[in-house]
């Protein structure tokens, strides 16, 4: 489907107001009579607390209040789960350890708040940390993954018997039986660390009170508006409607920024009720590394098993996943490195196990990729060690197990993030990967350009992977579409934006349906008293549930248009036509009445409407997928490397994309080299460094590297490849596409660098590859 | 008791006579006294970009300095630069080339960009990535911001 606007590379219709300076984001808001929180935070990663003395800070002039988790009485109590147990996978088990607001008793990780400090300005609140004096005793730390499910490591939670925060296996087929036909078996042990969302803007909040009107309006830069809403009532025993919370501009979310029941959502609102005035916080840097979740670090023991020919038999996965000190958001991540596995190749027999294990470290929840990425992963590596052990080709093993769209829709029997039963609806997954080896002109590299180079005495490698990205889950989203009297046309969903073009993908839908001109459409997002109804922004999923919303309320508002146009006009519906902004008798321009008119009597103030109407033209929608969509693609990479200061350089990389129809490829390319650019970051400079007493030592920008302009690759070739077969599940054919830049990377650079030293039989098992861990693999092999 | 200064600034024009503390940075006298909250605190520790102004011409992190050390100097802002119904060229060829998605890292790029422009009008490729190797954009991926850089450079010198 293609429309004036629909499919179109329109421009965005936000970027002038962010451009200009004079889009407002969290720390731009400001109410009248606002105090300043900061959070005294632990430096201990695992201990008791014996004293908190804030007597001194209470003195200092300027200090408002300062809170210990004591002073909350009965309001202090363990967070919701926000997302719930994995109960559709039968035998389960989940631990459920949620966040609470602020440490009581004993602190589980380093960055967990001790005391709120409530000041006149953030300086001195932040001074008065000074004055307060904490007494703890020091418990040894829990952090690696392995050693901390063992029965004999110390507890992160002292009530539970291990550090056990879940354990659920799923199988299809019989591994171990496969396992016994199989020719050849191979088996790594592999690690994905550790990364940060690390949007550029830190996370904020700010409650204020309403004592008159008994209403509490929160303004927050989250992904889900309407979970602060529900928990904040809850929490204070309010109606949801007097609780309104508003995100403002949001300077990037990539996951984080969904994880609610912190210490800023739960206290400040309780705080600003107490003391009767506004409480604004906003997060520095360092307090973001520390405290705001994260994501990725797993360890995987993969084994594959195998005819001779290189054809898949079976696959098993056993690994440990970190959800750092408490598990408040579920399994979404680890479920989804369960579903990735097997979702490109035809994997007839597969065991995994989640391992999912409490550490003393900062909680884990999506990232951008969110555990997609290291389902990827471990595939790929897995195919790589094989084709090697087995003396085939990395392109060999794919092109024999890669699923063709014929195999499509197929049901993968392994229940993900939605606790649906996957499917895999549809692509051409084989044709991705073909496409992507012509681009990245594989044979031409292999036969001509790495032996040129090799001669020249420098090292090129080439990486071909493929990759999918289950977009677009469950259960809902909905927005409302009205047409106001002066002809302009509002949407408003409950779901937030993050910088992902929601303001002009969504109005594109919406005007092609109304014919009114783009900029007519104004879309507000996130804001509670507008639309209450959604889960919130995750998963790649607001193109999709927000974009179908829109189509389906704005072909309800069309349908309504014709109706009063008909009466209006005095002629049947068939003999109404909409043209820009007005409706009018075909053929008859002269009787044109404009849409605001129509929408004013559409909204009668005297006489009497028929029964069943519906005052305005105005409708809402909703729309709920059976399932998932999931996008696919291919990357091709090819690198150069030094031997000596084993810096990569990527000389090209292509990416092939299947995500179903594109409502605007301006946008799709952008999310796609973003995308891009955190995967590269991910595998080559970022990674968040916990020592053996769970101290953080990358809690900067100068220890944690973030990619730059001059690390991405000298060229980047985007293919879109949308399959016919992929128009089918919902009525635009959309699918998401956030997250699949950030998926292929890792696998792709890493399959690289091992070609580049392939005379050397350098082998990679883990995703972050700084030159100097490069080069002590190189070291290693030439120890052997 | 805290001790104030006297200070007088230019920020983008217009003259400032304001009392400030020793250590109150130049980003948040800026955002937080002046009121003028384009200029965006990223990391506070001077390497993400977001909150970068020009200094008497020069680009400059404004979460590394103390507002004391303008006195008498000349601070522009991205305020200083077009408004939505008239962008400067260079805001232009953003929004033509969908060089930002969040925006908040943004006018940090555009400050670093308007000297190095005016320096440079026509920089190659290399050379806008080397400009831009201090501001950190996690959203896009820096191609279309590269994209969007040789566009202006191209409008801007057609105009000359």
């Amino acid at each position: 489907m293609t429309g004036k606007y629909f499919g179109n590379p329109i421009k965005r219709l936000e970027d002038k107001q962010l451009l200009t300076g004079n889009a407002k984001y969290i720390d731009d808001i400001e109410v009248p009579g606002q105090l300043h929180a900061a959070f005294l935070r632990s430096d201990f990663a695992h201990a008791r607390i014996l004293k908190i003395d804030v007597s001194e800070a209470l003195k200092r002039p300027g200090v408002v209040a300062v809170y210990t988790a004591e002073d909350f009485g009965d309001f202090w109590k363990p967070g919701p789960l926000q997302v719930p147990p994995p109960t559709a996978i039968p035998g389960s088990k989940f631990n459920a350890r949620t966040l609470v607001p602020i440490a009581k008793d004993k602190i589980r990780y380093s960055g967990e708040v001790l005391a709120v400090v409530i000041a006149e300005s953030r300086y001195i609140a932040e001074d008065a940390f000074d004055d307060i004096i904490v007494d703890v005793e020091s418990l040894p730390a829990v952090v690696d993954l392995e050693k901390a499910w063992e029965d004999s490591s110390v507890l992160v939670h002292d009530d539970l018997p291990s550090n056990m925060a879940a354990l659920v296996t799923q199988e299809v087929g019989n591994y171990e039986e496969a396992k016994k036909k199989a020719d050849v078996v191979v088996a790594r042990r592999m690690l994905i660390e550790h990364v940060a969302g690390a949007a550029m803007e830190n996370r904020g909040f700010l409650a204020s009170w309403d004592d008159q009107n008994q209403v509490m309006t929160i303004w927050a830069n989250t992904q889900s508006p309407l979970t602060v809403r529900g928990s904040v009532s809850r929490a204070l025993g309010l109606a949801e409607s007097q609780v309104h919370v508003i995100t403002p501009a949001i300077g990037g979310g990539f996951g984080p920024k969904v994880m609610t029941s912190l210490t800023d959502d739960v206290l400040l609102p309780w705080i600003s009720k107490q003391l009767k005035r506004p409480i604004k916080w906003v997060e520095d840097r360092r307090e973001n590394f520390l405290a705001t979740t994260s994501e990725r670090d797993q360890v995987h023991h993969c084994e594959i098993a195998l005819k001779k020919d290189g054809t898949i038999l079976g696959f098993k996965d056993v690994f440990y996943h970190n959800t750092g000190a408490y598990d408040s958001y579920g399994m979404t991540v680890p479920l989804n490195t369960q579903t990735h596995i097997i979702s490109n190749y035809r994997v007839p027999n597969f065991y995994t196990q989640i391992r999912m294990v409490f550490t003393n470290q900062m909680v884990v929840t999506p990232v951008r990729g969110a555990g997609r990425s290291e389902g990827v992963f471990a595939m790929e590596r897995m195919l790589d060690f094989a084709a090697k052990e087995m003396g085939l080709s990395p392109i060999e093993i794919r092109r024999k197990n890669l699923l063709r769209a014929d195999e499509l829709p197929l049901a993968t029997g392994i229940t993900g993030q939605d606790f649906v039963k996957n499917t895999l609806d549809s692509g051409d997954y084989l044709g991705n990967f073909e496409k992507c080896l012509q681009a990245i002109e594989y044979d031409k590299f292999i036969k001509e350009t790495q032996p040129k180079a090799q001669k020249e005495g420098k090292r090129l490698g080439i990486g071909v992977v493929a990759f999918t990205e289950g977009t677009a889950v469950g259960p809902y989203e909905g927005c409302k579409v009205t047409v106001s009297t002066s002809g302009k046309v509002t949407m408003t969903t409950g779901y937030s934006s993050q910088g992902q073009a929601h303001y002009t993908v969504f109005a594109q839908i919406i005007a092609d349906q109304l014919n009114v001109k783009v900029e007519d459409v104004k879309v507000i997002t996130g804001d509670t008293n507008h639309f209450a109804w959604g889960a919130g922004t995750f998963a790649s999923r607001g193109a999709t549930l927000v974009g179908t919303a829109a189509l389906l309320a704005s072909q309800k508002v069309r349908a309504k248009i014709f109706s009063t146009a008909s009466k209006a006009l005095g002629v049947p519906e068939d003999q109404v036509e909409l043209g820009e902004g007005s409706v009018s008798i075909k053929g008859k321009p002269d009787s044109a009445i404009p849409l605001g008119t129509l929408a004013a009597m559409a909204n009668p103030m005297r006489g009497v409407i028929e029964p069943g109407v519906e005052p305005g033209l105005e409708a809402t929608a909703y729309y709920g997928p059976p399932h998932g969509s999931t996008g696919c693609g291919a990357m091709g990479v090819i690198l150069s490397i030094d031997e000596e200061t084993c810096k990569p350089v990527l000389e090209k990389m292509v990416i092939v994309d299947d995500c179903g129809t594109m409502i605007n490829p301006l946008i799709v390319d952008g999310q796609l080299q973003g995308g891009i650019s955190m995967g590269i970051g991910n595998t080559l400079y970022e990674r968040l460094v916990y020592d053996e007493n769970g101290q953080l030592l990358t809690a900067s920008f100068m220890d944690y590297l973030m990619p730059l302009a001059t690390d991405m690759p000298k060229k980047l070739e985007i293919i879109h490849n949308h399959a016919e077969s992929s128009l089918k599940l919902n009525p635009l054919g959309i699918k998401g596409v956030g997250e699949a830049g950030a998926i292929p990377p890792g696998p792709a650079i890493v399959q690289a660098i091992e070609d580049a030293f392939a005379d050397k039989g350098v082998e990679i098992l883990e995703t972050n590859l700084s030159p100097s861990s490069i080069y002590g693999y190189l070291k290693k092999v030439e120890h052997k | 008791m805290k001790k104030l200064f006297p200070i007088t600034v230019t920020v983008n024009g217009k003259v400032y006579e304001r009392q400030v503390e020793a250590r109150l940075l130049l980003s948040d006298f800026l955002r937080h006294d002046l009121g003028l909250l384009g200029t965006h605190v990223g990391c506070e520790h001077g390497i993400c970009g977001a909150c970068t102004i020009l200094f008497d011409g020069e680009a400059v992190r404004s979460c590394l300095i103390f507002a004391v050390q303008a006195n008498g100097h000349e601070i522009r802002t991205v305020e200083s630069l077009g408004t939505p119904e008239n962008l400067h060229p260079l805001q232009q060829s953003f929004t033509d080339k969908h060089a930002l998605q969040c925006g908040f890292c943004t006018p940090g790029f555009l400050m670093t960009l308007v000297p190095f422009l005016e320096e440079n009008p026509t920089p190659t490729e290399d050379e806008i990535r080397e400009a831009i190797d201090g501001n950190i954009c996690r959203c896009t991926g820096y191609e279309k911001i590269v994209e969007a850089v040789h566009d202006a450079a191209e409008k801007m010198s057609q105009k000359k």
